[in-house]
């Protein structure tokens, strides 16, 4: 609240999904700002999904699982879809028993499998050959 | 480890940067008492929400950690104390999904369920102190599920 920490999330484009990796539970300014950016990004360009990579994450509080589920929320009625990936173990025992079990939120075991479920669920998407196929699982 | 037994560290809640700063803090506390990974992540998420209500609805305040020993079991307490609005009605305030300041309303009774050990004490206009603990032991422990 004092402090707006400089560092913000990254976010990658790999055609048209958006990629975020989150290293480790971020500040709460930087996980709104990110909510924000996001929006932003999918109202600019074409982005059909957006996975977003916890697998570094060592905590996922209220906040955070708050902010997962309303970037996934306004992707959807900006017509993108959200995977949240890589969840450890103890992070999802630990959100079942907070009670926060957030089911509107797609998730996948890693990012290969959100870009395939993303990849193979809309097959009308028309391709960005510059960029887009290059990235699709299997060149990771 | 013996020579930190009963000691009593405190650090400001005043920010999100202290949030981030109080998680890593009890953290390394669980971690250097052996707690596995599931009650490490148990105790650091009911930490991260109590501190955010002393942040969000106390104005600021400061986390307490004290590392205990009863003599059959070790354990770790956290209490987070502020002196803000405190809570009027704390059996409302305890409710899944009720919340006055615009979150998921599961921080407090959410809380409760991630850990074995529970207290509130809050008084209108003089703060409120949550303590939480939790014991290092293969005894079982109740369980209050939500689903």
């Amino acid at each position: 609240m004092t402090l707006r920490p400089a560092v913000s999330v990254p976010v990658l484009e790999l055609g048209d999904v958006l990629l975020v990796t989150l290293r480790e539970a971020p500040y709460d300014g930087a996980a709104e700002q990110l909510q924000d950016d996001l929006a932003h990004r999918i109202a600019r360009r074409p982005v059909t999904g957006v996975v977003i990579d916890i697998s570094a994450v060592e905590i996922v509080d209220s906040f955070l699982g708050r902010v997962l589920a309303e970037i996934a929320a306004g992707a959807h009625l900006m017509a993108a879809r959200t995977v949240v990936t890589g969840m450890r173990p103890a992070v999802a025992i630990t959100l079942v028993e907070l009670g926060l079990i957030l089911p509107g939120l797609r998730t996948a075991l890693d990012v290969d499998s959100a870009l395939a479920l993303l990849g193979a669920a809309s097959p009308a998407r028309s391709p960005h050959p510059q960029e887009g196929v290059s990235c699709l699982p299997g060149s990771a | 480890m013996s020579a930190r037994l009963g000691l009593t560290t405190s650090f400001p809640i005043g920010s999100d940067a202290d949030l981030a700063w109080a998680r890593h803090q009890v953290r390394r506390a669980a971690a250097g008492l052996g707690f596995g990974l599931v009650e490490q992540t148990k105790l650091l998420t009911a930490a991260s929400e109590l501190a955010r209500n002393t942040l969000v609805h106390g104005g600021g305040g400061r986390m307490e950690l004290t590392v205990l020993d009863d003599g059959q079991a070790r354990g770790l307490r956290l209490s987070c104390i502020d002196e803000g609005p405190g809570i009027r009605d704390i059996d409302l305030a305890m409710t899944d999904g009720y919340t006055t300041g615009g979150g998921l309303g599961l921080g407090l009774s959410g809380a409760k369920r991630l850990v074995q050990e529970f207290t509130l004490d809050s008084r209108p206009g003089q703060g409120t102190t949550v303590t939480v603990t939790q014991w290092l032991s293969a005894l079982p422990v109740p369980r209050s599920g939500v689903l």
